[in-house]
């Protein structure tokens, strides 16, 4: 016993497993050593992707005009994705070309994130980088199939790389910039921002419940078991904060592919811009205008 | 007599420097909320437009975070 040992505090920090990096690592339990080794993680993806298949299906094909209380749930739901993710990033005009792909990115992350605090699961199936990787990966398609599907090829590079209104000597600086932005950084922060929080959100709900199973059950002195309830408590609380996050997660990166297709779509392009309606309408009055004095001139 | 040493702490340095590297973050974070709560409170018409505008831009801010905290788990 040292001078300086503080007792209880470091046989507390010594005798307890802390949850790790290795959680996220586990070990392949079918068709190990494979490119398509099936890890712990790999199955919970597949088991709720099952699950939002089949949910959804049979919600889909049991769909009535008078919708139910489940049916109202999802069309919340959907209507959601619509309203608050798709309109206001696009637009009416163009939202509804691409709801469909907004919805598929807003549920699907949703329900993986919320994995983690599903008992039985235990763990968000967003929480190995290859997951938030295809996700950001579909997103850089998205946006650049919906900015070569307006503009064609040559079109969306231009406008993307060569901004109009700046002198050209800048374009030296900011055509590289904008190219790593728009196929490098972009994709990276979708990837990370999903990844990193998910992992971090793993990590303190583990570090709670791991810390209650201590004290409650092997911590020395037993006085400390009391002690217990808080670290219950706080993993309770931070429960419901991980389905919040989940939720806010999947609710940012829905956005941010929305405003991202909307950059690579010029609302001009769908010819429903105010300005250019405004400016037609201009145009008509000034031809009105022209053929009134023409008459006028004439008589 | 050598050096006697007196007490020893063992870990890892590179969560403190997580620790350091999210100060910036946080302050940022801190003033997007302020100054969108600022401007709700001016303008309460436009909250619902400052919310998601407010909330991109945590999700840019927080990357900066998350880096750090991936680059000290690495």
């Amino acid at each position: 016993m040292g001078l300086f040992d503080l007792g209880a505090g470091m046989t507390l920090a010594a005798g307890m497993k802390m949850p790790g990096i290795d959680e996220f690592l586990p070990q392949p339990l079918l068709f190990a050593g494979t490119p398509f080794a099936i890890t712990r993680i790999t199955l919970i993806r597949l088991i709720m992707t099952a699950i939002i298949l089949i949910v959804l299906g049979i919600t889909a094909h049991r769909a009535t005009l008078i919708p139910g209380r489940w049916q109202g749930f999802v069309e919340y739901g959907m209507d959601f994705v619509r309203e608050q993710i798709a309109v206001p990033a696009l637009g009416e005009s163009r939202a509804d070309r691409y709801t469909g792909n907004l919805t598929m990115i807003f549920f699907v992350i949703f329900l993986f994130n919320l994995c983690e605090v599903i008992p039985g699961f235990d763990m968000p199936a967003t929480a190995a980088i290859a997951c938030p990787l295809v996700f950001a990966i579909w997103s850089v398609i998205s946006y650049v199939g919906a900015g070569i599907r307006t503009r064609g090829l040559g079109g969306f590079l231009k406008e993307e790389l060569f901004p109009s209104g700046v002198p050209w000597p800048i374009y030296i600086i900011l055509a590289p910039i904008n190219l790593l932005e728009v196929f490098i950084v972009r994709p990276f922060s979708l990837t990370v921002r999903l990844f990193a929080n998910m992992i971090a959100g793993h990590l303190i709900l583990a570090v709670c419940y791991a810390g209650t199973q201590f004290l409650l059950l092997s911590a020395q002195p037993r006085a400390l078991a009391g002690a217990s309830i808080l670290t219950l408590a706080g993993g309770l609380a931070m429960t419901l904060f991980e389905i919040f996050v989940g939720g806010l997660q999947a609710y940012i990166f829905a956005v941010l592919t929305a405003n991202y297709i909307a950059l690579s779509t010029p609302e001009t392009v769908s010819g429903d811009a105010p300005e250019q309606v405004d400016k037609r309408a201009e145009r008509s009055a000034q031809v009105a205008g022209n053929a009134r004095q023409a008459a006028l001139a004439t008589a | 007599m050598g050096i006697v040493t007196l007490a020893a702490i063992s870990g890892d340095i590179k969560f403190i420097g997580y620790g350091i590297a999210v100060l910036g973050p946080a302050i940022a974070e801190g003033l997007i909320a302020s100054k969108a709560l600022e401007s709700t409170a001016r303008q309460p018409e436009a909250g619902g437009h400052l919310q998601t505008v407010m909330l991109i831009a945590l999700a840019f801010v927080e990357v900066i975070a998350l880096l750090s905290f991936v680059l000290a788990l690495m």
